[in-house]
């Protein structure tokens, strides 16, 4: 009944290919057939965003996607966003900021901050808090996450 | 979690999409955002032998306007929707609820289709279709069916859909002087209680008015004793006596952690003031 069957998603700019049961979780593929672990499973519930990936360049929760429905699609993790040994602007933001403690929300919520800025280089403090209302953190309070997005989001300006 | 096992199909038609539902009968379930679906399969609250995927399908896009009649895609997203520059300026209504809809992610795979299938009574857009007279295209066997969305939603959870058809779009004419208003859940952003108002106004007077309520009952419903208090209301300063009478008038209010029934009563009277306020000041 649910025979696995073939996709091949590109992920990180990079094609992979495999046989899977439909019901299998986009986090759960990337975490276990490619053993991309930075992407994280949290609540699973669809609620604190820890999964966050871009599916097809807009942020998804990986735990309520299955693979299938992936198949075709451009996929970037946070495994994807750094230029070889330079950091994404976010992740040097998250750096200098500060903003994590446990660090277990911080890829998807570098990956949420990665959507936000694409849709709104320039956020307001109101439209950074709301941008990122799909990840639940638990340490930091947000405050220092802002201040790693203003940041990243001043540091893309300039360049 | 991890659901039931299910076949998986993607349908390359909305044709292909029907024939697969026939074939699949009661054990089939159309997929497009997956974002009521797939957390209740992980719950096992849904267990489908054959999910048939039509959410990448051409057919069920676009946001169209023809002779002051719009139209929506039923797999359009709430981010295509809530970012549509013709609903801003045609139907703002619309493209605000759908911006303010659960969080990013969510707004980025869930559909407005799905939400009116759905009918969750705590989901904005049923009420803001019934405000503003929508119709529900759908899609069976037999060839097209078009229900008033005040007829389609009809309980919790449940709708004017055969096993059988496909919701493929909604269609409203332009309204500028209608407004959503909801007292929402913090985490989730689901309406505990939500009133969409979309007047016809002549200078401050208002003409006529539909007023519908979602998540303070079963399902999205008219407050048709408001609608009929607006008649001839001079507005702003006429909403608060008009809607005031809104929450009692409900047959069936619900109550849980969130909000206990005579809360949500007392809200719905504040929430379709606070509606129709903002419509009124659109005109």
């Amino acid at each position: 009944m649910s025979e696995p069957v073939p996709i091949t998603i590109n992920v990180n700019g990079r094609k992979r290919s495999a046989m899977v049961e439909p019901r299998l979780l986009l986090v759960h593929f990337l975490r276990e057939s490619l053993n991309l672990t930075g992407t994280h499973v949290g609540c699973d519930t669809s609620q604190c965003g820890a999964c966050t990936v871009l599916l097809d360049g807009s942020s998804a929760k990986s735990c309520t996607v299955f693979a299938v429905q992936a198949d075709g699609s451009e996929v970037q993790t946070i495994e994807g966003l750094a230029d070889g040994d330079e950091l994404h602007p976010l992740q040097d933001g998250f750096w200098e900021e500060h903003g994590l403690q446990c660090g277990y929300c911080t890829p998807g919520m570098i990956m949420s901050a990665v959507n936000l800025l694409e849709e709104n280089p320039a956020p307001s403090e109101a439209e950074i808090r709301e941008g990122i209302s799909g990840n639940l953190c638990r340490c930091t309070g947000y405050q220092h996450i802002v201040n790693a997005i203003q940041h990243a989001a001043e540091r893309m300006a300039q360049s | 979690m991890i659901p039931t096992a299910f076949e998986y199909r993607r349908a390359g038609s909305v044709a292909e999409a029907l024939s697969l539902l026939q074939e699949g009968g009661p054990e089939a379930k159309l997929l497009a955002g997956g974002h009521s679906l797939i957390p209740m399969m992980k719950q096992r609250l849904a267990e489908p032998g054959l999910l048939i995927d039509i959410g990448g399908l051409d057919e069920l896009r676009g946001i169209q306007e023809d002779g002051g009649e719009i139209a929506i895609g039923a797999a359009m997203t709430h981010a295509e929707i809530a970012a549509s520059d013709l609903l801003r300026a045609q139907a703002p209504i619309v493209a605000e609820t759908a911006a303010n809809i659960g969080d990013a992610q969510v707004r980025n795979r869930g559909t407005i289709g799905g939400s009116l299938a759905h009918a969750d009574p705590g989901a904005d857009l049923p009420a803001v279709m019934v405000a503003l007279d929508a119709t529900i295209a759908l899609l069976g066997p037999n060839g097209e069916r078009k229900v008033q969305a005040e007829d389609f939603f009809q309980d919790i959870l449940t709708v004017d859909l055969a096993e059988d058809e496909i919701v493929t779009g909604v269609c409203f004419q332009a309204c500028r002087s209608a407004a959503y208003a909801k007292l929402e859940q913090r985490a989730s952003k689901f309406a505990l209680v939500g009133v969409a108002a979309a007047l016809s106004l002549d200078g401050g007077t208002c003409s006529s008015a539909r007023v519908a309520v979602t998540g303070a009952s079963s399902h999205a419903q008219r407050l048709s004793g408001v609608e009929g208090a607006l008649a001839g209301a001079s507005l702003p300063d006429g909403a608060a006596s008009a809607a005031s009478g809104a929450g009692d008038a409900l047959d069936f209010v619900n109550e849980d952690l969130h909000g206990s029934e005579e809360y949500r009563r007392a809200m719905t009277a504040v929430f379709a003031r606070r509606a129709i306020e903002a419509a009124a000041g659109r005109s």
